[in-house]
């Protein structure tokens, strides 16, 4: 689990360009949209594309995403139950 | 009908013209047949959030915007107008890459919102919250002119107070080797690199000692060589303005077939200071916004680097100056500015 | 401007005297307006672009093929115009002719057009053939935006002022705005403005990465809508001074009387909540218009049918209009969303509207929203209409609106 965390970090650093931050900067609970990383709705269609891509899981709805993304450790959660490949 | 004044003028380009206060004194040679801008810290400008999904154009053009702003020393213009011939190439090339290597699929959305013509103008107002009139020109070499001529319509009929204009092109990574291709392959091609850049200024109705009026502008889309003369004739004295009156004329030469036309506009001020710059700003769709930022440092700095004249000696005070820039023999433009 | 009645005799009304339309439900203005009395969208599956979302979207394609409309234009067979200029040569002519101009320099004569995928439907065929294949190579100049303008000012004959407008998908709004703002100000007697898009894969991948393209046939200001239809179009306008066209003793259809851009300044590609870009631009238009919100007759709404903007703009609308809106439709569900035309395309249905004393269906719709409870006009009304004010919203929160107003 660790581990998928830890790829998570670096995927999301490298996908949505966040330059100035390393996968030490991101907490497994922070919250990823918001206060947290400051994350948008961008963001989110850029992660539910990594989801697809990379996990297998396919969100129909964007709106879906907004549980999902909650945090690292959420979204760990997430991928370990539903990840196709 | 209000008077149209520039009140900054700021340019990010392939010379070192953004972080300095120095009026091209040391020119930067460029051997190579693409040449980059100089680029500032853009951290300085741009928060992390905003910067970590811009490509070059829109980065140089929020930075040069910033400052524009801030010389002028307006928090926010009550208009938004940008120009940029190739537009956000760099993102446009870099989505249709990803559909053509993934095969439509696995595709994310920043690059494909990023490509938008628009972006430039639209991050300038999102950045600074400003609500006002926000409108975008693509029209090949007057995309800069249609910007500034809109720019000047709302000041001087009173639709604003002051305006924030700039013409703003980036190389990109792709599509401009297979326009350097034509260009090799054809006679009488650029003898000019091609650059980038993005120039910006602040425009405004209110007037200050030695600032710079701009009197009238011009565009015309298609004209016989013969034709041009008869219309930039009839531009001057519209103005009331005749050929000695001009201190300095601009063009925008590049070395290519086309140089005729200025050769050309060129006799009609047999006596007059002849400059050019596309040799060190090289040769793209808004280059001509290089263009004016650089006539408005020769009439604020009255001093006339070397390596912008082209013909004649700076002698005397330089009041009024009149640029011209075509390309490719159509997309014409005139533009007159005068020192106050 | 000051509305002073000094400026009122000064400034001259800006006429409309020609209009010339191609779209997914038709090639002429007639056309059209047939099948927005019967109620007939153009919207199908895909045919001209090869493309794997060709089961999960529906579009609104222009019928003629490339080489229809290039033997309809009569150009040379090593022409190289992308299909954007070939729509668009296509309703600037029609707009001229029907304009009844027959010489074109007789005025100073201006052409504003707006797009924004410019030639993109040849360079994403071609892109990895440009070094390659001479054959295409032509394709290369007729890439950037101002190319398809370049092609209609020549084919036209216009030769002054002459400029293309990239403000996303309130591009066509904007071109008519300027194009009204150079009559005024008497910079040029007659200018021909409006928009042209084709359909491309880059535009129809791009909107699929944002989600908001449906699989069924879109369903503006539905409680349900699932996302818009894309669709391709050009559509242009002839704007004269009243003067001159009093002078030429020509038909006048409409006058454009008002207009406005603002700025949502709230994200790159979303609308905000309470819809202050789209307020903005329907507030300052109307001011500029020297009219009330009850002046209003009929709203031609963006309604593009995507979750985020039909609510924005309802939003929007009724912070204007307050508990009085008037009747309102999107014609989207027509013609699709055709991108930088779409403003030209809806300016043409606003003159019908206005020539014809009738409000568009905004058809496929079933269920009000249930924030606003806003239900548009559903079925063709017929009702007496003085004034029509079209939305236009684009991608950087560009917001424009225009008012027409019956001649």
């Amino acid at each position: 689990m660790n581990t998928l965390r830890q790829e998570l970090k670096e995927k999301i650093i490298e996908q949505l360009n966040l330059e100035d931050y390393s996968v030490s900067d991101i907490e497994d609970n922070d919250a990823l949209f918001g206060d947290g990383l400051g994350l948008d709705s961008i963001d989110a269609l850029e992660l539910i594309v990594m989801l697809d891509k990379d996990y297998g899981i396919q969100l129909t709805d964007p709106k879906e995403g907004k549980e999902v993304f909650k945090s690292i450790e959420v979204l760990a959660d997430y991928i370990a139950k539903h990840r196709t490949k | 009908m209000k008077n149209c004044y520039i009140h900054s003028a700021v340019s990010i380009s392939t010379q070192n013209t953004f972080e300095t206060k120095g009026f091209l004194t040391e020119i930067v040679e460029h051997s190579t047949k693409k040449i980059e801008a100089i680029h500032p810290n853009y951290k300085n400008f741009i928060s992390p959030s905003s910067l970590r999904r811009m490509a070059t154009g829109v980065k140089m053009g929020v930075a040069a915007s910033s400052k524009a702003l801030e010389i002028a020393n307006l928090p926010q213009p009550e208009a938004i107008i940008t120009g940029t011939g190739m537009g956000c190439i760099e993102d446009t090339e870099k989505f249709l890459n990803s559909i053509i290597a993934n095969k439509e699929k696995f595709l994310t959305p920043t690059s494909f919102i990023q490509s938008t013509h628009n972006t430039v103008a639209a991050q300038i107002a999102l950045g600074l919250k400003c609500k006002v009139y926000n409108n975008t020109y693509v029209h090949g070499g007057l995309s800069f002119e249609s910007a500034l001529l809109d720019a000047h319509m709302h000041i001087i009929q009173d639709e604003a107070k002051n305006v924030l204009v700039g013409g703003v092109d980036e190389l990109g990574n792709e599509f401009i080797d297979h326009v350097m291709m034509m260009e090799n392959n054809t006679e009488n091609g650029l003898k000019v690199p091609f650059g980038e850049g993005a120039s910006f200024f602040v425009l405004s109705s209110d007037k200050f000692e030695n600032c710079i009026k701009i009197k009238a502008i011009e565009t015309i889309s298609s004209a016989s060589k013969e034709g041009l003369i008869l219309r930039l004739k009839l531009f001057l004295s519209q103005n009331n303005i005749g050929p000695k009156t001009i201190d300095a004329f601009v063009t925008g030469q590049n070395g290519d077939g086309f140089d005729t036309y200025y050769d050309k506009a060129s006799t009609l001020f047999p006596e007059t200071l002849n400059l050019h710059y596309k040799h060190l700003s090289g040769e793209f769709y808004t280059a001509s916004s290089f263009g004016l930022f650089i006539a408005t440092q020769v009439l604020k700095h009255q001093t006339v680097p070397k390596s912008l004249i082209n013909q004649g000696e700076f002698t005397k005070p330089i009041k009024t100056v009149l640029l011209y820039n075509q390309f490719k023999g159509r997309d014409h433009s005139f533009i007159l500015l005068e020192r106050q | 401007m000051p509305n002073t009645e000094l400026n009122k005799i000064k400034t001259p009304r800006v006429a409309i005297t020609g209009m010339g339309i191609i779209s997914a439900i038709g090639n002429s203005v007639e056309s059209n307006k047939k099948a927005l009395f019967a109620s007939e969208n153009g919207i199908g599956n895909i045919t001209l672009i090869n493309t794997i979302h060709l089961d999960a979207i529906k579009v609104g394609e222009v019928k003629l093929s490339n080489e229809a409309l290039i033997s309809a234009l009569q150009l040379s067979e090593n022409n190289n115009f992308s299909r954007t200029a070939l729509l668009g040569l296509f309703a600037a002519k029609a707009a001229v002719k029907n304009s009844g101009i027959k010489d074109i320099s007789a005025y100073k004569t201006g052409l504003i057009s707006a797009t924004t995928v410019g030639g993109m439907d040849k360079t994403e065929l071609y892109l990895k053939q440009f070094e390659s294949n001479p054959k295409i190579q032509k394709y290369i100049a007729s890439h950037h935006a101002g190319d398809s303008t370049q092609k209609i000012a020549d084919a036209l004959g216009i030769i002054d002022f002459v400029t293309t407008i990239s403000t996303a998908c309130s591009s066509a709004t904007n071109a008519i705005m300027l194009g009204a703002r150079f009559i005024k100000s008497g910079k040029l007697d007659r200018v021909i403005v409006g928009g042209t898009d084709a359909l491309s894969k880059f535009t129809i991948n791009g909107f699929k990465t944002l989600m908001i393209q449906s699989e069924e046939l879109c369903k503006p200001f539905d409680a349900n809508r699932n996302g818009l239809n894309l669709g391709e179009a050009a559509a242009y306008l002839v704007l004269e001074s009243e003067q001159i066209a009093i002078k030429e003793n020509k038909p006048i259809l409409a006058y454009v009387s008002g207009y406005a851009n603002a700025n949502d300044a709230f994200h790159q590609t979303a609308s905000s909540h309470n819809g202050e870009g789209a307020f903005l631009a329907m507030d300052k238009a109307l001011q500029n218009a020297s009219l009330l919100p009850r002046d209003i007759n009929y709203i031609n709404a963006h309604g593009t049918a995507t979750p985020n903007n039909d609510l924005s703009e309802s939003v929007a609308i009724k912070r204007i209009f307050e508990d009085k809106v008037p009747d309102f439709s999107s014609t989207k569900a027509f013609t699709g969303h055709t991108l930088a035309a779409a403003g030209a395309v809806e300016a043409v249905f606003s003159v019908l509207a206005l020539q014809e004393q009738v409000v568009f269906p905004n058809i496929n719709f079933e269920t009000e929203i249930p924030e606003t409870g806003l239900k548009p006009v559903t079925e063709l009304k017929r009702n007496q209409i003085q004034n029509v004010l079209s939305n236009s919203f684009g991608f950087g929160g560009n917001c424009s609106t225009l008012i027409l107003s019956k001649a």
